[in-house]
């Protein structure tokens, strides 16, 4: 059975459309990385994903749900998201914007359970943001603020992780990082779609590849197939060759 | 502050903390109900024989009971609406007063005035007017600031202030024509003030503050989400649609019994929530409680200054409340403008 499933979604924000006509499964265990260029639709895809924003034409199921009708605790127990942009207006502690991912799984007034901190510290462990716990979040660094959101999303406990940009504003090592957690995380059972301008992380970890451009999935496949497609030669406007290393790892690079 | 949360072993400041504004409101309490002005002018404890039946200090004691419980009731009404709205709309600026639901209560007070409905209800007819007056306004302000299911702060605020210019210009519009005796009744009741309080009234207004405040605490997860805005708090689960109506809703009944019991009193709303904030940090399980004490600690205080600065004249609790609590939002603006050059 597809965890999730677009069949024929069209989303307008306001007036103007935004993806057309897009159709797609995912199943158990799939890490899905979604490359496009800017302002493709790529965002708007993971959010009609989450739920938060309802599509104007078709159906989106998250492991059987409406995500955009379902009441919004059943979604958030099968389904995280970190969004592109995240501000808080009051300075929590790190531990505390982790945690705030238990909400679903915690009930009245919401004390966090041996349970809630023990999924919270694997999840920054994981992150490498355990030692950060103290620290007001809106003193960190972008990267450090980044790691901390992803732990929020792991710890939520989901099937599925959707992450807008994880390694936006990361340092190469935590880039990776990010990645293997991510690529960890699957191959315990979950599924997820990342979204990311890294192609070279999204070629050696990715398991599939889905190529937005214009509001339209213009392509599907490996990640060698779709990034070496005449279809992401026009979608970005350069050329991205894909090779080996002696070592035989794979390498992306735009031409 | 939070050390060793998730690797355990948690700090114990905010037990301290609550338990200190605690032992402050009652302190301040018992402090409020003793601490008098003698005729000739000295500050002066009633002493013992305030136990005694049928004495002078007994009397005093007794008609200061319900202004001190009044105080209390008031002050962390104030403090608890405040902490919701701020969270709400993520502003820590946002206070009844910005909302616009202080001047649609205060309008409401002025109508009641000058139609001489002060007798009636068994003389809660200003008060009543008033809590009438919040809901009204409350229902108009999230009607126009309202899009499509949710509240955006932006578009809240803003007709909380078209809203509140209103009522305020209506308000005078009444004072004005109206008869000399009726308008100094009517800047009495604006001024904001807890003497004369009876203590049934108190018994009254304490069963919906005290369960608002209930409810506020019972969402302080939620308010913590929607610290990083609605579709954050969406995707973690919160149901933010109901959160929205609910606390704005019961905050605006706190609201709206606060001006009945006491008048407009401005700033404890505003004032609380920071500063205990700034000892705690924001989390609202903690931040609740000790605001809704300190709140109405702060409030006594006010009050009991209010009673002595100049005694025998009683001064305007709501003046002294305001008169502390503007040079603090000019604190809190400055700090925000820092902010947000910081970020430019």
């Amino acid at each position: 059975m597809a965890w999730l499933e677009l069949s024929g979604v069209d989303v307008a924000l306001g007036k103007r459309e935004v993806l057309r006509g897009v159709s797609a499964e995912i199943g158990a265990g799939e890490m899905v990385v979604v490359v496009g260029p800017n302002g493709a639709g790529k965002s708007t895809l993971v959010r009609a994903l989450a739920g938060l924003v309802a599509p104007r034409a078709g159906t989106i199921r998250v492991l059987g749900h409406d995500p955009a009708r379902g009441a919004r605790r059943t979604i958030a127990r099968e389904l995280a998201y970190l969004p592109q942009a995240y501000s808080l207006a009051f300075p929590f502690a790190v531990a505390e914007v982790v945690l705030l991912g238990r909400y679903a799984r915690q009930s009245g007034l919401g004390t966090a359970s041996a349970a809630d901190l023990e999924a919270a510290r694997a999840a920054m462990t994981a992150c490498d943001v355990l030692h950060l716990e103290a620290r007001p979040f809106d003193e960190l660094s972008g990267g450090e603020a980044r790691r901390v959101l992803l732990a929020q999303a792991l710890c939520q406990g989901a099937k599925c992780v959707l992450l807008d940009e994880p390694t936006a504003g990361l340092d190469p090592a935590h880039a990776r990082r990010v990645f293997q957690v991510v690529r960890a995380h699957c191959d315990g059972g979950a599924t997820a779609v990342v979204v990311t301008h890294d192609l070279d992380l999204a070629l050696r970890w990715g398991g599939t590849m889905w190529l937005v451009a214009d509001g339209r999935l213009a392509a599907r496949g490996t990640p060698a197939d779709v990034l070496g497609s005449a279809a992401t030669r026009a979608a970005f406007g350069v050329a991205v060759h894909v090779g080996a290393l002696p070592s035989g790892e794979k390498f992306a690079v735009p031409l | 502050m939070t050390r060793g949360f998730v690797t355990g072993g948690r700090g114990t400041r905010r037990a301290v903390v609550l338990l200190g504004c605690l032992a402050l409101a009652a302190g301040l309490a018992l402090l409020a109900l003793v601490l008098g002005v003698s005729l000739d002018g000295h500050l002066e404890l009633l002493g013992s024989d305030a136990l005694a039946p049928d004495t002078m200090a007994h009397t005093l004691l007794w008609i200061r009971v319900p202004e001190v419980l009044g105080a209390l009731l008031v002050g962390g009404a104030l403090a608890g609406a405040g902490c919701a709205l701020q969270a709400l709309l993520r502003n820590p600026l946002a206070e009844p007063f910005t909302l616009g639901i202080s001047s649609g209560s205060s309008l409401a007070a002025v109508i009641a005035i000058r139609l001489g409905l002060e007798g009636a209800l068994g003389g809660i007819g200003v008060g009543g007017a008033a809590l009438v007056g919040a809901v009204v306004t409350l229902v108009v302000v999230s009607q126009l600031g309202r899009v499509g299911r949710t509240l955006p702060p932006a578009t809240l605020i803003l007709a909380g202030v078209t809203i509140s210019g209103f009522c305020s210009a209506a308000s005078v519009l009444i004072q004005s024509t109206s008869g000399l005796a009726e308008t100094s009744r009517m800047l009495r009741w604006m001024l904001g003030g807890l003497d004369s309080m009876r203590l049934v009234t108190v018994g009254y207004a304490a069963i919906p503050i005290g369960a608002g405040l209930l409810v506020l605490g019972a969402y302080a997860r939620e308010l913590d989400a929607l610290a990083a805005g609605t579709e954050a708090a969406a995707s973690v689960g919160v149901s933010v649609g109901r959160t929205q109506i609910v606390v704005f809703g019961v905050a605006s009944l706190l609201v709206g019994a606060a001006i009945a019991l006491a008048g407009p009193i401005g700033f404890i709303g505003l004032i609380v929530p920071h500063a205990v904030r700034a000892l705690i940090g924001p989390a609202h399980r903690a931040l609740i409680p000790a605001s809704v004490l300190a709140g109405g600690a702060l409030l006594v205080a006010c009050d009991t200054l209010a009673r002595l600065v100049v005694s025998p004249v009683l001064l305007s609790t709501g003046a002294v409340t305001a008169v502390l609590g503007a040079p603090f939002f000019v604190v809190i603006l400055m700090k925000q403008k820092r902010r947000a050059a910081m970020w430019s």
